[in-house]
């Protein structure tokens, strides 16, 4: 079955991780900017960062026939010191215009610092100023549900927001409902260890339907797996769901949200 | 939402191992734990795994979701002013 992951770091990825993506029906991704392990020493290493999520990747995934599109941002574990988050913040507009951009992201809350959240309004103000989709990165474990709420909040603060332009990702049992019920679109991050299982994001879908959900690897330098959403496949055959089913949460769901970008050109192979 | 394709019968058939896996993993944890030097009793993060194992033991349904609150900060929806005293 054809699928597109929407959120993973191919960056920190092998080449035989995208040919074995590609053995197993990967037709698109999309690589949302992000920490990389370490805080960056200046504006110069995000310039980097960009242009290899625009230039590099892109054509390193077309050698195995996948789509590659990227989401520019300040990630939460960077965006503390408001001054330097704002010198980034700058180079984004002209990496904006570049034809496999989708728009701003990841952005979110870490800890939901009072810096966190300067640094995410003035990315929100971006993004609403040059009419862009956003990508919000969630927190991890205990700070999650908070910093959710936290995020909803800004946003529905905001009358320039149109919420079926938003992804709310790395969503588990307690957050999904607030994203679905704000109007965004959910994402679920299939992990190891932390996040979703195969099985849970499967559950979800079971409990709150397929509408405007979608289901991502995440997969980065850490324990994560670039076949997590074929493992979300094989789980829902595993129950019985309807291939048409599984179909829209793997593949047309993600297609939707990202054709609402305007820069977004891709044709799937079997709609070409 | 639809019914889920299956019976309940038939996820008992499908789960019974995974979750006696997981019973018996947690509970040797559990065992660890308390088999260490010193006494466990009075550390916050202790008390919250019993809290958990209550919760988990429960017979009433969204035991996943209740488990995600039981393990989460609180949230103020004041946080946005300044001092919300």
């Amino acid at each position: 079955m054809s699928f597109i992951d929407p959120h993973i770091h191919v960056a920190s990825r092998t080449s035989d991780d995208l040919a074995t993506m590609a053995r197993m029906g990967c037709v698109a991704v999309a690589e949302p900017a992000f920490w990389m392990g370490y805080d960056r020493s200046g504006v110069n290493s995000f310039h980097d960062y960009f242009r290899q999520l625009t230039e590099w990747e892109p054509k390193r995934c077309a050698n195995f026939g996948i789509a590659h599109h990227a989401w520019m941002g300040v990630n939460a574990k960077e965006a503390e010191n408001v001054g330097f988050a704002r010198e980034v913040i700058a180079e984004l507009p002209a990496f904006l215009k570049r034809p496999n951009v989708l728009g701003i992201g990841e952005i979110g809350l870490h800890k939901g610092t009072p810096n966190e959240v300067a640094t995410l309004e003035a990315l929100v103000d971006l993004a609403l100023s040059s009419g862009e989709q956003m990508l919000f990165h969630t927190p991890h474990l205990e700070d999650k549900y908070k910093g959710t709420r936290m995020i909803l909040d800004l946003l529905a603060g905001e009358p320039r927001v149109d919420p079926s332009r938003v992804c709310i990702d790395h969503c588990e049992e307690h957050t999904i409902r607030l994203a679905l019920d704000a109007g965004c679109w959910a994402g679920i991050t299939l992990y190891p260890t932390t996040k979703a299982t195969p099985d849970r994001a499967v559950d979800m879908i079971e409990r709150f339907g397929p509408e405007r959900v979608m289901v991502n690897s995440s997969a980065d330098w850490g324990p994560s797996n670039p076949l997590a959403v074929p493992d979300f496949i094989v789980a829902m055959r595993r129950r019985g769901h309807s291939a048409a089913l599984v179909r829209r949460v793997v593949h047309d769901n993600p297609l939707e949200f990202m054709r609402a970008s305007r820069n977004f050109r891709f044709t799937p192979p079997d709609e070409s | 939402m639809p019914p889920v394709p299956y019976t309940a019968a038939e996820a008992i058939d499908r789960e019974f191992l995974a979750c006696r896996e997981r019973l018996v993993s947690l509970a040797a944890a559990l065992d660890r734990i308390q088999r260490g030097q010193g006494s466990a009793d009075g550390n916050t993060r202790w008390e919250q795994l019993r809290r958990a194992v209550d919760l988990l033991a429960s017979r009433d349904g969204d035991r996943a979701e209740r488990m995600q609150m039981h393990f989460s900060l609180l949230y103020d929806p004041r946080w946005q002013i300044a001092d919300p005293s």
